[in-house]
């Protein structure tokens, strides 16, 4: 079958969604959801702008198909309620024209749940996932460090 | 986005998967054996892959093996490359396989779509030729387990319709001193230049590279150059550099000189990391 009617879990809503077999899952949470929060970048699985969380770790949405998203919990930015590492990039300035922002939270947000003593060695391995076009590194660097600190 | 539609199969048994695949190259559907799908994700978008019908092997319980089995490591097929660091059985594939991509990249790129890909590097090959690893395939003629070396040759040489299942690599492999480095044309993210992957077993060492030829290699001539015993490291590197198979990769990411010239000096490290004691 090339399309298929899917139930999604994303942000701990179950969504029903017909999908060609070939649409990604970023293609599907912006296109057919409304989800516009993961942005798309590269669409290549370069730059990390469209990264959700699936069952709690990083995942490029671009490089996922939305079949295969079945039976896994999706979180996206949207499904972020006022997560430390939201408040974090607002208050350490981590961010200017904010393209790459929502994919950078989430990516810092699963390496926060996952590996919260995380040293430099970790952060920089995780956070090389994804590209920030304003070069707002070092602020991004010190918005993760705040929160794994507080932990 | 994809611009072909395909049919998407979940078969749950390997017995599943390869009917499946007979059937629907029957139809004419070039199927496809889809693991992490990045390769299809992204060569598709641009046009240099198609296919009508994936077969997506990830929900077969064999492909998602990861356990100790007596003597053996057993990786499954669909690991992620992050499953494999996080539980770290094998620290040298570790290693090799958390140069590849990029972390969230790594979540979905499988150890048996690294190792079967299109793309020349197929770093996680190389752990698996340095320890003498053997492969379970799953095919039409019914499974069969290989030794590595049999099988691989540049690349994994698969019958139509076959697919990896597993690896099985013995603990004394995996306990092994070992050496692993890639090095990028520039920075620490961009494409690689050449990846060296070194063990030690039986005081010889073991050597594969990956990224200087159009495929990844290990080679007995070189391995050969680097254990002649009572010669300098510098006449041993220089033994290695002159029996590498050919062609050494000449394009955008490295001349073949320079490839060269960072080959020499990785060799280098390779015999001060694991041989030190002998000719410092």
């Amino acid at each position: 079958m090339q399309s298929h009617t899917i139930t999604l879990n994303i942000n701990e809503e179950s969504h029903i969604v017909t999908v060609r077999a070939a649409d990604t899952l970023l293609y599907t949470l912006r296109g057919k959801l409304g989800l516009t929060g993961a942005k798309p970048g590269c669409l290549n699985g370069d730059c990390g702008a469209c990264t959700v969380n699936v069952d709690g770790w990083p995942m490029k949405s671009c490089l996922m198909l939305a079949v295969e998203a079945v039976g896994k919990k999706v979180t996206t930015i949207e499904g972020l309620k006022k997560a430390p590492i939201q408040q974090a990039f607002i208050e350490n300035f981590a961010f200017q024209c904010g393209y790459c922002t929502p994919g950078f939270i989430m990516n810092c947000h699963s390496l926060i749940e996952q590996h919260p003593d995380a040293d430099d060695r970790t952060i920089k391995e995780w956070l090389e996932s994804n590209i920030c076009r304003c070069t707002s590194y070092i602020e991004i660097e010190q918005a993760v460090k705040s929160v794994l600190k507080k932990k | 986005m994809l611009p072909f539609d395909f049919d998407y199969y979940k078969p749950e048994t390997l017995q599943e998967a390869v009917e499946l695949y007979q059937y629907l190259d029957q139809q004419g559907k070039q199927p496809m054996v889809f693991s992490g799908g990045t390769e299809l994700i992204t060569l598709g978008r641009i046009d240099l892959a198609y296919t009508e019908a994936v077969i997506d092997i990830k929900w077969i319980a064999e492909c998602k093996v990861m356990q100790v089995s007596g003597d053996h490591l057993l990786l499954g097929s669909t690991l992620t490359l992050t499953q494999i660091e996080e539980a770290n059985l094998f620290p040298l594939l570790t290693k090799t396989a958390s140069e590849v991509a990029d972390h969230s990249a790594r979540g979905k790129i499988t150890l048996g779509g690294n190792i079967c890909a299109r793309i020349f590097y197929r770093e996680a090959v190389l752990p698996f030729l340095l320890a003498d690893s053997q492969v379970v395939i799953a095919g039409p003629d019914g499974g069969k387990v290989a030794a590595i070396h049999d099988v691989f040759h540049e690349e994994l040489k698969l019958k139509r319709g076959e697919f990896l299942v597993q690896t099985a690599t013995e603990s004394r492999f995996i306990r092994a001193p070992f050496f692993s480095v890639k090095r990028r044309q520039q920075w620490e993210t961009g494409y690689p230049l050449i990846t060296v992957a070194a063990l030690k077993i039986d005081q010889e060492l073991r050597v594969a590279i990956s990224g200087l030829c159009p495929f990844p290699f290990r080679s007995k001539e070189i391995e050969a150059a680097i254990n002649k015993s009572g010669q300098s490291a510098t006449v041993r590197v220089d033994g290695a550099l002159a029996v590498l198979p050919k062609p050494i990769l000449n394009d955008v990411e490295g001349s073949a000189e320079y490839r060269l010239f960072v080959l020499r000096n990785l060799l280098i490290d390779v015999l001060a990391a694991l041989d030190g004691a002998r000719f410092r």
